[in-house]
Parts: C-alpha cells; structure tokens; sequence
C-alpha cells in the first residue's frame, strides 16, 4: 500500500520524500481540523457529568 | 515499475537476483495491507490523543481564557464610575480598616450555559480566569467560551450554603487541572457583575463519582444552609481519568463591591487579561 505510494510519486527520492511529507501534513491538518473534533463529539471519553 | 537509478554494474546473476527481490518486494499482498492498515489505525488513535490531550486542550484554554478577560472587561466598564469615584470620597481616611461590604448575591435565574461569573485562581496560574455558567453539561465544559460548570441546585456566589463549580481536569482546556496544587489558605476569586468574593481553600476530598452530596449547603454533612458561604470545586482524579472526583472546598472570605474594581493584590494580574 504505502509502497505502492511510494513507487506511484514521481522523481527522485527526494522529491518523493517531500511529497510524502506535504501529504502526512495534509492529512494531519484534516484530522485535527475536521475528524477529531467530529470523532470527539461522539465518544466524549472525559465527561465530567455527575450521575444524579 | 523499477526507478531509474545509477547502479554499479552487476553481473547477470546478481542482476537477475536483484530484480526478483525487487518484485517481491512490491507485491501488495492481503497480509501485506492488512498489517499496514493496522499500523494505520495505531497512529491514527495515537494521534487523536495528542490532538485531544495538548492540542485540542491548549486551543480551549486559550478561547475560554481570553473569552473570560471579554467579560470581565465588559462587565469592568459597566462599573468604572462607581469604583473611580469611591476612592475619592474614601481616600482621607486609606488606613483606616474598612467595613466589610455585604456580599451581593445574584439573584436571578440563568438559563443553561449562560455565563454569570468568573473564576480566577492565582495557584492554576496567571491568565487562567475561566468563564461560569449555568450547568455542567459538556456544552458549557467543552467550550470556547466556558468551560467551568455551576451545578444549577447549589447557591450562587456569596450566598449562605455551598457554590459548586466543575471543570475539566485535563483536556478541553484543563478549567482544574492543577487542582491538586491547592495549599491551605489560597484564595479563590469569583468575579461577578456585581463585584469580587474572595474565598480561600480550606481542604481536598477524594471521592467516587456518586458522591454527590459534595455538593451539599455543607458539604458531606447537611443540606440545609445554616451560616457558612462556601465555595466547592469538583472535577475528575487522576490525571486523564474519570475514575474518581476531588471536591476542593474553600470558604467565604470577604466581597468587593464593582467588577472593575478588582482586589488590589490581584489587580496587575487582571489587568493584564486578554493582552
């Protein structure tokens, strides 16, 4: 899978390694941006509420 | 696909050899992508924690602590006649000990996650007044712009009875984080529109997460208020848990009157709210 990747960028391997790079940070950016807090507001695993 | 790259010349058997470890390599097999998915997913988790326990917690602390300096800034300009034009009137007599002013209490119902009070407490740190609203749900401790709770059947700052507040102790901006780091006499400020109480902690319970009677008008002793103004703040144990609850309680110190009119010995650390 990721040597597929790997092999699919073009150019040295250099240039792969940034692209690798720019796309971690891409994907990074996505989840802290969109799915986290998308995720954290299903589970909510530190809630605080008191059972009354 | 083999990469173009300069190779020392190799002799025919080693060539042969090196292409097939090659393509044996980039064969994508189901075991293969299983196990990178996994790794995958490992990360993924891994990466969620960070996000939800620095990240995330850092972003919060920063809205609800320049959220808290907005109101206190909105609520000191209402009041900045009365305070600028007290001292004047006060000021032959400096020394001379003044009467302690009643505490105004508020008594007006507040809707869910309305905010009404603020909440600073040098021992967490400077800069970390936080907002109070009305109830605990995740709504007003998740936020932007709260992130402390006040449970709706306990009293309102400065009453006779019990003021309870819970916060998160890590994550979502860590409102009690260094809950722990109380010492015995610490002062414990809530800031209203109406002025500054000043409360000072007396002593930490560890409980289970049943024990509400923490929240008492004495706390673990009754519930009818006699003459005690005390303040509790309860939030989670250990450190990224839920398993237990701390209940810090604190008791009535003194009230001063006008939100612009902060205690002297905390009044550089307020004016430097939100800069």
């Amino acid at each position: 899978m990721y040597g597929a990747l790997w092999r699919i960028l073009p150019g040295p391997w250099w240039i792969r390694a940034v692209l690798v790079l720019i796309l971690v940070l891409a994907v990074a950016y996505a989840l802290f941006t969109w799915v986290y807090p998308w995720v954290d507001s299903i589970i909510n695993p530190l809630s605080v509420t008191v059972p009354e | 696909m083999t990469a173009p790259q300069d190779e020392l010349p190799l002799r025919p058997r080693d060539r042969s050899r090196n292409r097939a470890r090659r393509r044996a390599r980039g064969r994508v097999t189901v075991v293969g992508v299983c196990g990178e998915l996994f790794i995958t997913a490992g990360i993924l988790v891994l990466l969620f924690l960070g996000w939800q326990l620095w990240w995330n917690d850092a972003i919060l602390a920063k809205g609800q602590s320049s959220a808290a300096a907005d109101q206190n800034a909105q609520w000191a300009i209402k009041t900045s006649p009365e305070p600028s034009t007290a001292p004047s009137t006060a000021s032959p007599a400096p020394n001379a000990p003044a009467t302690p002013a009643e505490p105004v209490v508020d008594t007006k119902t507040y809707d869910n996650a309305e905010v009404f009070a603020i909440m600073y407490v040098p021992r967490f740190g400077a800069g970390t007044q936080r907002n109070i609203a009305q109830g605990y749900g995740m709504d007003v401790l998740n936020s932007f712009k709260m992130g402390v709770g006040h449970y709706p059947s306990t009293q309102m700052p400065g009453a006779v009875g019990n003021f309870a507040v819970a916060a998160h102790r890590s994550a979502y901006g860590g409102g009690m984080h260094l809950i722990d780091q109380f010492q015995v006499g610490d002062p414990i400020y809530i800031e209203t529109k109406d002025g500054w109480f000043t409360y000072r902690f007396r002593n930490l319970e560890y409980v289970t997460p049943t024990a509400t009677d923490v929240l008492d008008a004495i706390p673990r002793v009754s519930t009818k208020a006699t003459t005690d103004r005390l303040i509790t703040l309860t939030t989670c144990n250990p450190l990224y848990s839920t398993a237990e609850r701390i209940a810090a309680y604190g008791t009535y110190e003194s009230f001063r009157p006008g939100a612009g009119n902060p205690p002297p010995e905390i009044a550089a650390d307020v004016a430097k709210w939100g800069k």
